[in-house]
């Protein structure tokens, strides 16, 4: 089941001469279960295309319908509401309210959607758990480590019905190991039926995805999937020197 | 130089199979270093911390205990009941395979990379689109990035440690492989294809790259 669609988007930012092409023409589509990165050099649009696939900014020409649902098409208050049900964001940085415990910020959501405060601290609770962090509810972000405080944010990107994350350079600021773990995570909950999207400059990263796009100066100039049969790369004639 | 004439330097360098021939032997060393075995139980247990990325067969493993053992590095045990001969390793072998530790492997013994061989050439050859090429390659190496990334994700046991650090090993050298390309990429998008006639001059990234080999 398809989750994302974005249909011959293009974004400009400005008029005239000065006006800055971010995107041209994307077309990209991700189903249920399926992780999709994407690569490029600085201002090569990967940015502009999350906060698109989010319903954070508009396109100028194109469509994007998340779940269905034509973005162009919502009123503000449908748009806010479909993005508070509908997708999860995880960041770099500024990821939690440093004011509130960990399951406050990923109870939040839910909160913020008109779900009674109990139900939404106990839905957090089991989502903190599935991410490893059964206990850590009571704990401020400053409390936890970075790797911790991804995994929160990964709670709250996928609690309640959400089913679409999406993830701009997720372990920037993590160590190798940390940061691995942080993907393993991603990977799990895509696995269990959410569609992810992953912007990373990080071909290591960009690899636990089932495709790869490459970006560049705001087109998709290239798609990698993977092989069907891994264990062959191993046994192949100069495979591994 | 031209890039024809370093081309030609590399074909003739034996480094890399000198290289291959010293691991088999330092392998089998570090092995018997745990305790005396015999041929077969050498090469499975060289094919298990490699997770088996580096077969031997099992020709390989005896005509390099014949060296070991003629340099003294190792010596022929009794023949068990079932007709095995283990090997052990001497004094002269544990001296030897720790100077191997102890040294750095030299970026110049490994294998000439044909990749940026053949990135070099695109650029001169008539009608190859060099781009092409790269966008094609990067997307092999994406892809085999992945099925590691894959094969990662299945080993979690402890004991699979020594296999981690050889899929770890892979997986970098894949990420700056797709890195390389990314950046010869965008030097790409800078170069421009001098007049017909005129000297050849290398993207930066490539003649940088063949230079240092």
């Amino acid at each position: 089941m398809t989750i994302l669609e974005l249909h011959s988007v293009h974004r400009m930012h400005g008029s005239g001469e000065t006006a800055v092409h971010a995107l041209r023409g994307v077309t990209l589509s991700v189903d249920a279960g399926e992780l999709v990165a994407v690569m490029g050099p600085s201002g090569s649009g990967k940015s502009t295309l999350l906060n698109l696939a989010g319903g954070l900014d508009s396109p100028t020409e194109g469509e994007v319908v998340i779940d269905g649902t034509v973005l162009g098409k919502c009123s503000r208050r449908g748009l806010a509401a479909l993005r508070r049900r509908r997708v999860g964001y995880v960041f770099q940085d500024l990821n939690l309210l440093a004011s509130l415990t960990a399951a406050e910020n990923v109870a939040l959501p839910l909160e913020l959607d008109g779900v009674g405060v109990r139900k939404a601290r106990q839905a957090a609770m089991v989502a903190l758990s599935e991410v490893d962090l059964e206990g850590f509810g009571p704990r401020f972000p400053d409390e936890m480590s970075g790797g911790q405080q991804q995994r929160v944010a990964i709670a709250r990107a996928l609690i309640g019905q959400r089913r679409l994350v999406l993830a701009d350079e997720p372990t920037g600021a993590l160590d190798s190991q940390t940061g691995e773990a942080v993907l393993r995570l991603l990977r799990s909950k895509v696995d269990a039926g959410a569609a992810g999207v992953l912007v990373t400059h990080e071909a290591r990263h960009a690899a636990w995805a089932d495709r790869v796009v490459f970006l560049r100066d705001g087109v998709i100039v290239d798609t990698s999937g993977p092989l069907d049969q891994p264990d062959e790369l191993l046994t192949a004639p100069g495979s591994v020197q | 130089m031209s890039t024809a004439r370093k081309m030609k330097g590399c074909q003739e360098h034996t480094g890399y199979a000198y290289s291959v021939a010293m691991s088999v032997k330092h392998g089998l060393l570090a092995l018997l270093e745990r305790g005396p075995m015999y041929g077969y139980q050498l090469r499975v247990a060289f094919e298990e911390s490699t997770g088996g990325t580096w077969p031997l067969n099992i020709g390989q493993v005896y005509t390099t205990l014949s060296r070991l053992e003629r340099d003294g590095l190792v010596r022929p045990l009794p023949e068990n009941d079932s007709g095995q001969r283990p090997y052990e390793i001497t004094d002269s072998g544990r001296a030897d395979l720790a100077v191997w530790f102890a040294t750095p492997v030299s970026r110049t013994d490994r294998p000439r990379d044909e990749l940026t061989i053949k990135l070099a050439l695109a650029l001169t050859t008539p009608g190859v689109d060099v781009r092409a090429v790269v966008q094609t390659q990067r997307g092999a190496t994406m892809r085999t990035l992945q099925e590691y990334t894959r094969l990662k994700a299945r080993s979690d046991g402890a004991s699979d440690m020594s296999w981690r650090l050889v899929l770890d090993s892979m997986l970098f050298q894949a990420e700056a492989e797709v890195r390389w390309l990314d950046h010869c990429e965008a030097s790409l998008v800078r170069y421009a294809v001098p007049a017909a006639g005129a000297p050849q001059v290398a993207p930066e990234a490539a003649s940088d790259e063949v230079s240092r080999r």
